[in-house]
């Protein structure tokens, strides 16, 4: 049994469910935008996964801070990053929270603590504990997590990271999100012992696998890694069991994912079924829900025109933020 | 220079500046951090002492010993730069930002590009290398040319316990990435006979011209600008006037002073010990070129390591790099 301060209750839930509806609309409009043509992206859809990063954006302040990857958006959103520009930088626009020069691999929104957003496979770890470090030197209870796939907790970064982690006592959360596939190959095929939180074990820092579709297990587990780390007593590493609904990035073929193991996991799709107990617990009523899901189309509309609508950066734009200072033309 | 100090042998090294340089500035900013192998007191404060007494000085949380894991190391500076410190990351070994480099290229050097502006890495990786010790094909390379071609990082390698310090605090204190690195075979020579005060910079992008002259422009950096001051000093004796330029800075480097210094002697060697192939000589000598066409009275003359892994046998390392010989016979030859 949890302990209390760990049960999420049911103002917790229902922002959960919020952030994932949230999550969940935005990918099915990325999609969707993409198929129209209105902005041309390198895309890797996270629809699945939405549980994991809700509950991590419930729990953390807007001072912790957090460095992920390139599956990534939900992560950002569940922490809050703003639509608008979101959507202008994934458009490329010069509105864009990078101006344009990051992109979809490279969102950065520093009000929200979010710091880093990586294409290279492990590379958040690392740096998520510089964070850390920062924020003992700073005696603040602030945590940083980083986010990863299972197929990153077979690259080095990540295993060097773990140890300094956890030799340096550092509030860093490795939050491993197992959706069973690195790119194209299956988790199992590739993962020697099968488990990646049992590794925490060989780094002396506590390893929970748990439920990433079920918020409830997941807030449990994640606030419990948080409160250690504020307590100045250590990184977890957590890995969340989920599912990616579809291809590694947007467009691939996807036919290495077993069509009846992507069937069953479509069928127990954690935000209708979220969204269903909440209602069914009269956490929320179905017209609270559909009113919110509602406004958040309508913010989703209004980011896209606002990014489609902005200016492209000029070429000029090339010689500013490679140094503080402008370099020569 | 008085009377006393001209008869007097100098004894400040580069090794005892770049100390001086990392003491005076965890003491007078707070936000300045450091880690890296064996840096604390409790590991001996490093293969060389460079940190000696600065873990006990100024706390074991400032002053950070690591495991053996590079990519751990530079992703704890980027990080804590993020948050405002400004760290000096300790890669012990130039070879070994090898197993370092996507922190090193692909974050450090780029995230105030990609992130817009909104992030900025003023980290400092301190490393060192060199040929002269037997060391073999791993643990002396220079590779700057490398970190040169990466547009988001600055290069500095001095040559003088001055510039050394002077450089050091000016990149601890600069708002972008710099790697600096340290010349191990001459870490240890007296050169001066005071360590610099510690208001003492050097700006980041500036040479320094070590000596003046009329006949020859001789460009380079690190140990190999000690050979270069030699290999002038015999030049001299011969009645070549050569002009000596300690980049001090690859990137950015300083092209108004080299651009004006091979206008004025339209002849211009440049020597390093990293190959020479696609180095940075390479580079200097196209702007030249560029800028310079029809004004020179020779082509550019570069020298550099030869193609091949830095050899073990002591013939074979003395025959790898240019030294101050090889460097006077070029001069002799450009302004024959």
């Amino acid at each position: 049994m949890a302990d209390k301060q760990f049960v999420a209750d049911s103002p917790a839930l229902l922002d959960i469910y919020k952030r994932a509806a949230l999550l969940k609309a935005n990918d099915e409009r990325a999609r969707k935008v993409i198929l129209s043509g209105q902005v041309a992206m390198a895309y890797y859809s996270y629809r699945g996964q939405e549980i994991i990063p809700s509950v991590m954006g419930n729990v953390l302040r807007d001072d912790d801070t957090i460095c992920t990857i390139y599956r990534g958006i939900h992560d950002m959103l569940g922490k809050g990053f703003p639509l608008k520009e979101l959507w202008a930088e994934l458009a490329g626009r010069s509105t864009g929270s990078c101006k344009g020069k990051g992109g979809p691999m490279h969102l950065t929104y520093p009000p929200k603590g979010i710091m880093v957003t990586t294409g290279i496979v492990g590379s958040s770890a690392p740096i998520a504990n510089g964070l850390a470090w920062a924020a003992q030197l700073d005696k603040s209870d602030r945590v940083s997590v980083c986010t990863f796939g299972d197929g990153a907790s077979n690259i080095g970064a990540v295993h060097e990271a773990m140890n300094l982690a956890s030799v340096w006592k550092l509030p860093t959360i490795f939050v491993c999100q197992n959706n069973l596939f690195a790119e194209h190959t299956k988790f199992e095929k590739m993962t020697g012992g099968q488990n990646i939180a049992n590794r925490a074990d060989g780094y002396g820092m506590p390893g929970v696998r748990v439920d990433g579709n079920d918020p409830e297990a997941m807030y449990s587990a994640f606030a419990e890694a948080v409160a250690r780390a504020r307590a100045g007593e250590g990184p977890t590493l957590l890995e969340c069991m989920t599912f990616r609904f579809f291809g590694h990035n947007f467009g691939d073929d996807d036919s290495y994912i077993p069509p009846e193991q992507k069937a069953a996991a479509m069928e127990a799709d954690p935000v209708p079924r979220f969204r269903a107990r909440l209602i069914a617990d009269r956490i929320a009523s179905e017209d609270e829900l559909a009113a919110f899901e509602s406004d958040v189309e309508g913010q989703i509309s209004e980011a896209l025109e606002f990014a489609l609508s902005s200016p492209w950066p000029t070429a000029d734009e090339l010689r500013f933020d490679v140094f503080e200072k402008e370099i020569a033309a | 220079m008085s009377a006393a100090q001209k008869v007097a042998k100098p004894t400040v090294t580069i090794l005892a500046a770049i100390s001086k340089a990392y003491r005076d500035a965890l003491a007078e900013d707070s936000k300045v951090i450091t880690l890296g192998e064996d840096i604390g007191d409790a590991e001996g404060g490093g293969i060389v002492k460079i940190t000696k007494g600065l873990s006990a000085s100024f706390g074991e949380e400032r002053v950070r010993s690591t495991p053996i894991a590079e990519q751990a190391i530079m992703g704890a500076a980027i990080g804590a730069s993020l948050a405002g410190y400004k760290p000096i990351a300790e890669i012990m070994l130039m070879n070994f930002t090898t197993v370092a480099m996507d922190m090193i290229v692909n974050h450090a050097a780029k995230l105030r590009f990609m992130s817009g502006g909104q992030t900025s890495v003023p980290i400092v990786i301190r490393t060192m290398t060199g040929l002269g010790f037997g060391s073999g094909g791993q643990h002396c390379d220079y590779l700057e040319a490398w970190f040169a071609h990466t547009a988001g990082i600055k290069v500095c390698a001095p040559s003088t316990p001055e510039d050394a310090y002077g450089l050091l605090r000016a990149a601890i204190e600069d708002p972008d990435p710099v790697i600096f690195i340290e010349n191990l075979p001459t870490y240890f020579t007296p050169m001066s006979f005071e360590l610099p005060d510690n208001s003492h910079r050097v700006p980041l992008g500036k040479a320094a011209v070590q000596r003046e002259g009329s006949d020859v422009t001789l460009v380079s950096y690190a140990r190999m600008a000690v050979e270069a001051r030699m290999a002038a000093a015999k030049a001299a004796e011969q009645g070549i006037s050569v002009e000596v330029i300690d980049l001090r800075t690859i990137a950015p480097w300083d092209r108004e002073t080299v651009l004006a210094s091979a206008q004025k002697t339209g002849r211009v060697l440049i020597a390093h010990e990293a190959v020479k192939q696609h180095g940075v000589g390479a580079e200097i000598a196209a702007v030249i070129n560029e800028e310079l066409f029809g004004q020179l009275k020779k082509p550019v003359k570069r020298l550099g390591g030869a193609f091949c892994a830095v050899p073990y046998s002591k013939p074979l390392e003395s025959a790898f790099a240019p030294d101050a010989a090889s460097i006077l016979a070029a001069i002799v030859q450009l302004a024959s």
